[in-house]
């Protein structure tokens, strides 16, 4: 059989249906398209994928189980490395991952990993109906805290070595980012649901409600008779620009713009959480949060969105995919330039006009890519001179993160870096001995994926102290 | 899910209620607050703890029906539940070193106020308490402020119950008089909060402000409830949810905050509305 050169096409909702809904773009591949697919692996020696893989999924042997049409079988394979399937074949930048180091990937185009991998978590969730069980109990006790993909990833692979994890979340519903940042377009929240509850159904604990570095500190969990905390607290506090105007009404961070929608559900008719729809919203940022925030702000009905991005399209940091579904759904790219002030209503014969203190406007620089920088970037330089205004209603920030300061507070002898984030050694081990740490609360903002890897690393890594103890 | 275990009626639209939440209530200290979701979908909304009792493992919280998760609220009855309840968040409000303090309480935020002259005055602090009302009938917690205060003034907006006018009024008194206050510490309407800071200012009395911004996470991470304080003649962002609520007042930028706690104004005001006619429809 001749070598299929381009990978199957992912099936999608059209662009401008569901550029108004809130359901999943990708629609997935049927039984026929990844049976096709799994045929283009060429099963290869070398397995550059496996490594390229944060988790080491052992790729090409689930791929072989797709192509003998054995999904269950190919889950297991999966399962084996990733807590999470549904998630990572969704979420993950495989481009920049197993993907883009496919052998495929050096002639033709590469083979559609996290497609295939999608395809088989989704069979699985839809034709399997056992419940996982929890295995014999080791006696010993874990606690993590937060139930991102690190926590959920370190509990997930604890529970299943017989450790008797509970997982402390200080919001209402578990999930951390899954469920407040990435929206159901992209995620569908039931799927993060059915994850969290496999693991339950593994026999760990989920504690919602519980902020530890405030309701419960590191040191009281010990005193629980944890004999481990692993720390995957995730993001901190949204950055902002200061720029003249970011505190008017309208301006929000990505995080809460997201969260408001995701978390709070305010893009639900008759929800009691709300959030500002319509008119025209101004994204500032490039990766996957901003084109996150822009794709939410036109499925609440925005009539104009702008990404206003101070490079070029090619450093945007945002996953291809995503920008090319961005584009197909009709955001404007504002690149090559960067906001200078955020202008407000103010009338000023009118002190009670219900505008006032509202966004107007944006007014931006144009930019010019110069030298590279330390990190091999191009460095956007403004151009003088080149200064205008967009016409918005609202501006989401979307630059990043800097780590929660809650948990470093309460936790003596714990030490962060210069940015904050937590410092760990290769085995995720903090500088307190029995706490390991993993994610956006060491790393500052992330990936899913590296994020699990994270999780991954210390879970091997609490199994191996605690069962020396 | 998080039990009811008291409630009480403090005026005909503040309500007090003590709700089971153990881990809470061994931590809570006066000036944090909590979060709580009344059910499933509902809007998380912050309120600021006005008790706790470590035994029993109860919290009281107190609030004023003005939205429609508060009007849900006060719908629920005791042995009943709320979805979510989760604290303490904030820090704590600093209470050491001080001997002699000022607190100033406007409608509501004297429900706030009050668990802060009870700290003081368990502390062996002097409390001069002046809480600030619309009227007689909006009074709340007299009797608990008496307790606590070596000296309570009540004002009344409209002269029907107390002294005819606003809390500045007597503070300015107090000071001109020579009343040296370790500290003033101000709770209620941001506008009062603003007029008290203004009225202290010639007189160089610290004040303390608690801020009650609008907030989703409590924890960190969302930014919505920033602020800013003119620091050093630099303007600085804070997050009234980790660096707060309690802030030095001759640093806040009062007007902006006003202007942020109006963002969803109309939107709150039509919510309620149709919440209320839900209401009605059920008692039918």
């Amino acid at each position: 059989m001749a070598l299929e050169p381009k990978k199957n096409a992912m099936p999608t909702q059209d662009a401008k249906v569901r550029a108004h809904n809130f359901q999943e773009v990708a629609l997935g591949y049927t039984e026929e398209i990844a049976l096709k697919e799994a045929s283009r692996c060429l099963n290869c020696k070398n397995r550059p994928c496996v490594a390229a893989c944060p988790v080491n999924i052992n790729i090409p042997d689930f791929i072989m189980s797709v192509k003998k049409g054995d999904y269950e079988g190919a889950y297991q394979i999966i399962s084996q490395s990733s807590s999470l399937p549904a998630v990572c074949g969704r979420v993950c930048p495989q481009e920049t991952q197993c993907e883009g180091k496919c052998t495929m990937g050096v002639k033709f185009e590469s083979v559609g990993i996290g497609r295939l991998e999608r395809f088989v978590a989704d069979y699985h969730n839809n034709h399997v109906t056992a419940k996982a069980s929890a295995p014999a109990s080791n006696g010993h006790k874990v606690a993590v805290v937060g139930s991102g993909p690190s926590g959920l990833t370190c509990a997930g692979d604890l529970a299943k070595k017989g450790y008797k994890v509970t997982v402390y979340e200080a919001l209402h519903t578990a999930g951390g980012v899954l469920v407040y940042g990435i929206p159901e377009f992209r995620l569908p929240k039931a799927i993060v649901a059915k994850e969290v509850n496999t693991l339950k159904e593994l026999g760990v604990d989920v504690e919602t409600n519980v902020v530890i570095g405030k309701t419960l500190t590191v040191d009281e969990l010990f005193e629980m008779g944890n004999e481990a905390v692993f720390i995957g607290s995730g993001a901190g506090l949204p950055m902002f620009m200061n720029i003249p105007g970011e505190s008017l009404n309208g301006v929000y961070s990505a995080n809460e713009f997201l969260t408001r929608s995701n978390l709070m559900k305010a893009y639900r008719d008759k929800n009691d959480t709300p959030i500002m729809k319509g008119g025209k919203v101004a994204v500032v940022g490039g990766g996957n949060v901003a084109m996150d925030a822009a794709r939410t702000a036109l499925r609440l009905g925005a009539e104009k969105v702008y990404i206003i991005y101070r490079r070029s399209m090619t450093e945007l940091p945002a996953r291809r995919e995503e920008v090319e579904h961005a584009e197909e759904e009709g955001i404007d790219f504002r690149i090559l330039t960067n906001p200078v002030e955020i202008l407000g209503y103010n009338n000023p014969d009118d002190r009670r006009d219900p505008k006032n203190g509202f966004v107007r406007a944006i007014r931006c620089i144009k930019m010019e890519l110069g030298e590279p920088d330390e990190r091999g970037r191009r460095r956007p330089i403004a151009v003088p001179g080149s200064e205008f205004e967009l016409d918005v209603d609202t501006v989401v920030m979307a630059l990043g993160t800097s780590p929660n300061p809650l948990i470093k507070n309460t936790t003596p002898g714990l030490e962060v870096n210069a940015h904050g984030g937590i410092i760990i050694n290769e085995d995720g081990l903090t500088s307190r001995d029995a706490v390991y740490a993993g994610g956006d609360a060491v790393t500052g903002a992330a990936t899913v994926i590296s994020a699990m890897g994270a999780g991954k690393v210390a879970a091997k890594a609490i199994d191996e102290y605690l069962s020396k103890k | 899910m998080y039990k009811i275990v008291r409630r009480k009626v403090l005026n005909p639209t503040v309500i007090q209620l003590e709700i089971e939440a153990p881990l809470v209530a061994k931590k809570a200290l006066p000036g944090q607050f909590i979060i709580l979701r009344v059910d499933a979908d509902g809007e998380r909304i912050p309120l600021t703890v006005a008790g706790t009792n470590a035994d029993e493992g109860t919290v009281k919280i107190i609030f004023q029906v003005v939205g429609t998760t508060t009007e849900k609220l006060k719908h629920k009855m005791e042995g009943e539940c709320i979805a979510d309840f989760v604290g303490p968040l904030g820090r704590p409000t600093e209470m050491e070193g001080i001997k002699k303090v000022c607190i100033v309480g406007g409608g509501v935020g004297c429900a706030i106020s009050m668990p802060l002259a009870q700290a003081f005055h368990k502390a062996g602090a002097n409390v001069t308490s002046i809480i600030g009302f619309r009227n007689k009938d909006l009074v709340i917690l007299e009797e608990e402020f008496r307790e606590a205060s070596d000296k309570l003034i009540i004002m009344s907006d409209d002269g029907s119950y107390g002294r005819k006018g606003v809390v500045t009024e007597p503070l300015k008194e107090l000071l001109e008089a020579g009343e040296k206050f370790d500290t003033i510490i101000t709770i209620g309407p941001v506008i009062m909060m603003k007029f008290v800071v203004e009225t202290a200012r010639p007189f160089g009395t610290p004040v303390v402000v608690s801020m009650n911004p609008i907030m989703i996470d409590g924890t960190g991470m969302c930014g919505g409830c920033r602020l800013t304080l003119n620091q050093d003649g630099k303007r600085v962002t804070k997050f009234a949810c980790v660096d707060g609520p309690d802030f030095n007042g001759y640093e806040v930028d009062f007007d902006e905050a006003m202007a942020r706690g109006g963002m969803y104004r109309s939107f709150e005001r039509s919510s309620h509305e149709e919440t209320c006619n839900l209401f009605k429809m059920e008692v039918k």
